[in-house]
């Protein structure tokens, strides 16, 4: 027997049809919940709390700015007044302390929100466009993963000039390609993952695969690496500063502080120490979170 | 395999050329030549100097007689250091950055590993805890920190090692103390992470039933296959070695090469640039490829082809 | 599999063997540091890795040190700054100060080669070759011909040096030039074995093929890590040099330096950081020598408002000079109240150019303010935010954020860093295109002109895009005429236009901050700042 082609019409889609009836853990509920279960992750993000009220509330209880000489008080021990001591021009070490926190965390969101941008739209264009722009586009990427990326950072400091913008665009451009490597990748495996290929063939449409299913699940993995590529980014300005390629003082890093004390070792150590200790717990606060993060969006430890 | 492997290595010189052109472009591109000083030069003198070294070419013809030279391994005289030559520098500094490099990769992996072990073994204990956090004071603190608390603690203050200089073994501990300290941290967390991936998998827990005592367990079957991931970080980790040894190298005045990296930048040492730059480049590459062949030895899983995509 | 087992055993075994060796270095390094034996050996750091160590060919202050203690030229400087014959035998000036008439000793280079006339004269038609293209070769100009050859315009045998036999030299020079035999004693007048050049072209970059006529000869040399010198039995003055062995350790970070001075390592640096010098000079450690050098900042006098004399005025008087060398510079240096430093003898025997000249600046704020506001800026309203240049190798930071704080407080003036790279920095100085920016200038020779010359009109050090005709004429003047009273007059005179004028605003001369250990003494530092341990000796 045979039916007839026009006896068959296409059923109007009324509803979503992948849609979970039942109420779920969301990705994030189950994240959330093993973050917190994290002692050392969670210890890193007060600390991280703590030190962003020290950068950005602390300036507001100090008597004093980050750029103001008082050459009658140069290198004083800590006192009272100065809790810290004060530098080479008489300058407050707590309060410079604070406005370089700032800056160096300035430095790390803000190289990596650029890393990010470069990094989702260049990863995505590739995962999802795939084939043979795909490939031309990773081979791009093996490129500059083959380059030193610290020469080149060096090279184009030296080329736009020393400076807070400057290190911005540097760091910026220089590391967006391990965001592109894992925004592709999680994309591509993502694509070939039996929950994707459940909605398709529910019938879900590509935006909605995209949206609903592909970024979300990625997002944990972009967060996991932004995490860590934070320290990354406050470690490379401490080094810049070091080779006198850092920010253009009065304005202040703790990278800067920390290459500025080194001079003064034998004299008064702590203002080696102090910049050096805040850096230190900075990127053991953010390498907690980000390690914490990753074992909480890792699926694998759904257990 | 052969096949591969000429492809992987035709890859390799294409990409090294593309390292070679990019910088070229991009250090002539930066503000103030290699003579610049304060005393200005005659006119004609200055002339002179940039006829010598073929700095009055085009640049684009520059470009190719390079291509032409480094093609023969010649890479050129240095701009800073009259009479010597790229080659030169390298042939001396290298082994010496070697040296301490391949005792940090040394002291990083017994310490990575070991500290690595013990946090996957006691994860979400006490053990794994300390473990991680000393791990990473290591990426914690940038190098210039450890070295000059080094330089001035150990050398100075305690007169255990000498701060500064090359050539006797005591010379050694410090530098490659400051060199590990990232290495260390690194391994310690790329282990404990892949230790626990293992750890996790059903042939351990065979192991286990099996009543197997556990450090036979850990060793034999977990560490083995654990310890694969660490190949991924090698690649990488020996440009860290060259390049970021410049601080190290700097602070405790050891003659290698990784202070080059910086300084030939600073005094606009265009052939000396170059040279360090396609030196780290195809090290890089190079050990990117004994990676992948490595992995294969390893891993039975993992086979060399040359399909593209990861 | 059991291959791999073996791999990974292998590495492991390896690794601990080689883990062993390094903490197996570490129990037995406590003797190491110790151990001074009675030879007299002095070890020191000149600062870096020279860049070329022929004579003709090299400018930097480590250069010149090592070069020092490895040649000699006709004359040397005793300690007293003033030169005394030292290859020389003899020399004769004619009336008019044009010809010299030099006989040679019959001295030996450290090779055992014979020192003539010859190698005199193709040295200094080294330097002075325009293939060559040597950054010193402007040290040779006074010889007749001579910057002619260098441009191209004469051929070497019109260059006023000729050998007359394989003893004597007879030079001519193109002006009297009454330091000429100081400058005899400077390293692009230092003589090269020319045997060796021909034998061996790059003689001056290894120890093996290093050879040169002064109190030490090189004995090995690793590049960037040190040099060792030992006395040269074939200088011609052997029995006054004491040391046996000086060794340059090559160590180009002052602050590592300075901790290797304090752990005995080395035994004397210059130029330590400025929180060293505070804790030498406290610990009586630090030594000062004069050195000949003005620390200043360049005025942009082409663009407004600095083109206005009454606002560089003001910005240099309302400074106070003392206050920031005592609390930011540190260096004990002396404050700059004029430009030309002291330590230059003037015409009248006895007297120094610089107290015969005086002070020009008078610092005085309220005068600043009033000069300003004549200028249209009272308290500094409507003025436009200055540049402030820098270059980022060395200590130039904290200055300058210092007078940035000053101007700004004591003025109302808002002041923008810009820290540059040194090669940058020069092009930036060089193209104008800053407001103010920071220099330094150290003397070539020890006289007037080696710091006057250099603010003529259009002169390429210049740099400021100031011009005054009657400056140019007086140091013309200075330099047509071997008659040192109407010399040092014009020189006065210039000196005082330019300090009317304020291209440049003189902060401090410079001081050689240095440490040597206490037993080592006869080490005589010359005010270009280089170190002569030809006499040196331990106690």
């Amino acid at each position: 027997m045979s039916l007839p082609l026009d006896s068959f019409t296409p059923l109007q889609r009324t509803q979503k049809t992948d849609a979970i009836n039942r109420p779920s853990t969301t990705l994030w509920q189950d994240a959330r919940r093993r973050f917190k279960k994290n002692p050392l992750a969670m210890g890193g993000l007060i600390v991280l709390i703590l030190i962003c009220l020290f950068g950005f509330v602390g300036p507001f209880f100090s008597h004093f700015n980050y750029y103001s000489n008082d050459l009658s008080h140069t290198l004083n021990p800590p006192s009272w007044v100065h809790p810290f001591g004060t530098d080479e021009l008489g300058r407050d070490i707590l309060t410079r302390a604070m406005y370089g926190t700032q800056i160096s965390l300035a430095i790390g969101f803000g190289s990596v929100l650029i890393n990010l941008t470069i990094g989702i739209i260049y990863g995505g264009i590739s995962g999802y466009v795939g084939g043979r722009i795909d490939n031309l586009m990773q081979r791009f990427i093996d490129i500059i993963f083959s380059v030193p990326d610290m020469l080149y950072v060096i090279l184009l400091m030296v080329l736009l000039g020393s400076g807070l913008r400057n290190i911005f665009i540097v760091l910026g451009i220089e590391y967006w390609v391990t965001m592109a490597r894992i925004v592709r990748g999680q994309i591509l495996t993502m694509r070939e993952q039996e929950f994707v290929l459940a909605a398709r063939t529910l019938g879900a449409s590509t935006p909605r695969i995209l949206f609903k299913h592909l970024l979300p699940n990625t997002v944990g993995q972009i967060i996991v690496v932004s995490a860590l590529q934070i320290p990354a980014a406050i470690f490379m300005e401490a080094f810049l500063s070091f080779i006198g390629l850092g920010v253009q003082p009065p304005l202040v890093s703790l990278g800067y502080m920390a290459a500025e004390g080194r001079g003064n070792i034998p004299g008064y150590a702590f203002a080696l120490i102090f910049p050096a200790a805040l850096i230190a717990i900075l990127m053991l606060a953010f390498n907690f979170i980000g390690d914490g993060l990753r074992d909480a969006f890792d699926p694998k430890m759904r257990k | 395999m052969v096949r591969y492997l000429l492809g992987r290595i035709l890859a390799a010189i294409l990409v090294i050329w593309l390292v070679i052109t990019l910088t070229f472009f991009l250090m002539h591109a930066i503000p103030g030549g290699p003579f610049a000083s304060d005393k200005i030069l005659l006119p004609q003198v200055q002339a002179n100097i940039n006829a010598r070294y073929h700095l009055n070419d085009p640049l684009f013809k520059q470009y190719t007689d390079y291509l032409k030279n480094a093609a023969h391994f010649d890479f050129g005289p240095t701009f800073r250091y009259q009479g010597r030559s790229v080659n030169d520098i390298i042939k001396e500094g290298l082994p010496r950055t070697a040296a301490i490099g391949s005792m940090a990769t040394i002291l990083a992996l017994i310490c990575g590993t070991f500290l690595g072990i013990i946090a996957a073994l006691r994860q979400n204990k006490t053990a794994d805890y300390v473990a991680t956090f000393l791990a990473t004071i290591g990426i914690s603190v940038p190098s210039f920190v450890i070295a000059t608390l080094l330089q001035y603690y150990v050398g100075f203050k305690l007169h255990l090692f000498p701060p500064i200089g090359w050539g006797d073994p005591n010379q050694l501990v410090m530098p490659v103390l400051a060199l590990s300290a990232y290495p260390v941290a690194q391994i310690t967390r790329l282990t404990r992470t892949s230790m626990l991936d293992v750890l996790h998998q059903d042939y351990i827990r065979t192991a286990k039933a099996k009543g197997l005592p556990g450090y036979i367990i850990v060793f034999r079957h977990a560490l083995k296959n654990a310890i694969i991931p660490l190949l991924t970080f090698m690649g990488p980790f020996f440009a860290y070695i060259l390049c970021g040894n410049f601080v190290i190298e700097y602070i405790f005045n050891i003659p290698g090469i990784g202070q080059y990296f910086v300084t030939s930048i600073t005094n606009r040492d265009y052939p000396v640039i170059m040279g360090t730059t396609i030196l780290v480049a195809t090290l890089m590459v190079t050990f990117n490829l004994l990676v992948d062949i490595a992995y294969t030895l390893v891993d039975p899983r993992i086979k060399l082809t040359d399909q593209k995509g990861v | 599999m059991i291959r791999k087992k073996k791999w990974l055993v292998s590495v492991l075994s390896a690794a601990l063997v080689l883990g062993s060796v390094v903490t197996g270095c570490g129990t037995s390094s406590t003797q190491a540091t110790q151990g001074a034996g009675k030879q007299m050996k002095v070890s020191f750091d000149p600062g870096a890795e020279p860049k070329t160590l022929d004579p003709q060919m090299s400018d930097g202050v480590p250069e010149a040190i090592m070069e020092m203690n490895l040649f000699e030229g006709l004359t040397r400087l005793d300690k007293n700054n003033n030169p005394q014959l030292a290859i020389a035998k003899s020399i004769d000036v004619s009336a008019d100060g044009l010809t010299y008439t030099i006989k040679l000793k019959d001295t030996k280079f450290s090779n055992g080669d014979p020192l003539t006339a010859d190698d005199f004269k193709a040295s200094w038609l080294h330097a002075l070759d325009p293939a060559a293209a040597s950054n010193y070769a402007y040290q040779l100009y006074y010889f007749k011909n001579a910057k002619e050859y260098n441009a191209g315009k004469a051929t070497a045998d019109q260059v006023g040096i000729e050998v007359k036999d394989p003893h004597t030299l007879v030079l001519t020079l193109a002006a009297p030039t009454p330091y000429f035999k100081s400058l005899l004693a400077f390293q692009t007048y230092y003589p090269v074995d020319q045997k060796n050049v021909k034998a061996n072209k790059n003689w001056n970059t290894e120890a093996k093929t290093f050879v040169s006529n002064g109190p030490f000869m090189m004995k090995s040399w690793t590049h960037s890590d040190t040099m060792t010198l030992v006395k040269n039995p074939n200088y011609w003055d052997a029995a006054d040099v004491k040391l046996s062995e000086l060794d340059f350790n090559l160590v180009e970070d002052h602050k590592a330096a300075a901790t290797a001075f304090d752990a005995g390592q080395l035994d004397g640096l210059y130029d330590p950081t400025p929180e060293d010098i505070v804790r030498y000079k406290k610990s009586g450690t630090l030594k000062q020598a004069p050195q000949l050098g003005t620390y200043f900042y360049r005025f942009n006098t082409t663009k407004a408002p600095l083109n206005d004399p009454r606002v560089r005025e003001a910005l240099s008087i309302c400074l106070n000079r003392q206050d920031l060398i005592t609390n930011v510079f540190k260096g004990g240096q002396t404050p700059a109240y004029a430009y030309v430093p002291g330590g230059i003898p003037d015409a009248a025997p006895g007297k120094d150019f610089r107290t015969v000249g005086g002070n020009f600046i008078t610092e005085d704020i309220a005068k600043a303010k009033q000069l300003l506001a004549a200028a249209g800026y009272p308290d500094g309203k409507n003025f436009p935010t200055l540049t402030l240049l820098y270059n980022t190798n060395g200590t130039h930071q904290l200055p300058a954020q210092a007078i940035q704080d000053f101007w700004h407080k004591n003025l109302g003036i808002n002041v923008k860093l810009l820290g540059q790279e040194w090669q940058v920095y020069l092009q930036t100085m060089q193209n104008l295109q800053y407001d103010v920016a920071r220099a330094g200038w150290n003397g070539d020779y020890i006289d007037p002109m080696t710091f006057m010359d250099m603010f003529t009109t259009g002169n390429g050090e210049n740099q400021t895009g100031w011009s005054n005709a009657q400056y140019d004429k007086d140091i013309q003047t200075a330099k047509n005429t071997a008659d040192q009273a109407v010399r040092m007059k014009a020189m006065h005179d210039a000196e005082n236009i330019l300090m009317k004028e304020n291209p440049i605003m003189p902060i401090y001369f410079y001081v050689q901050n240095y440490v040597m250990k206490d037993n080592i003494k006869g080490v005589l530092v010359n005010p270009m700042g280089d170190f002569d341990f030809k006499t040196a000796y331990l106690q």
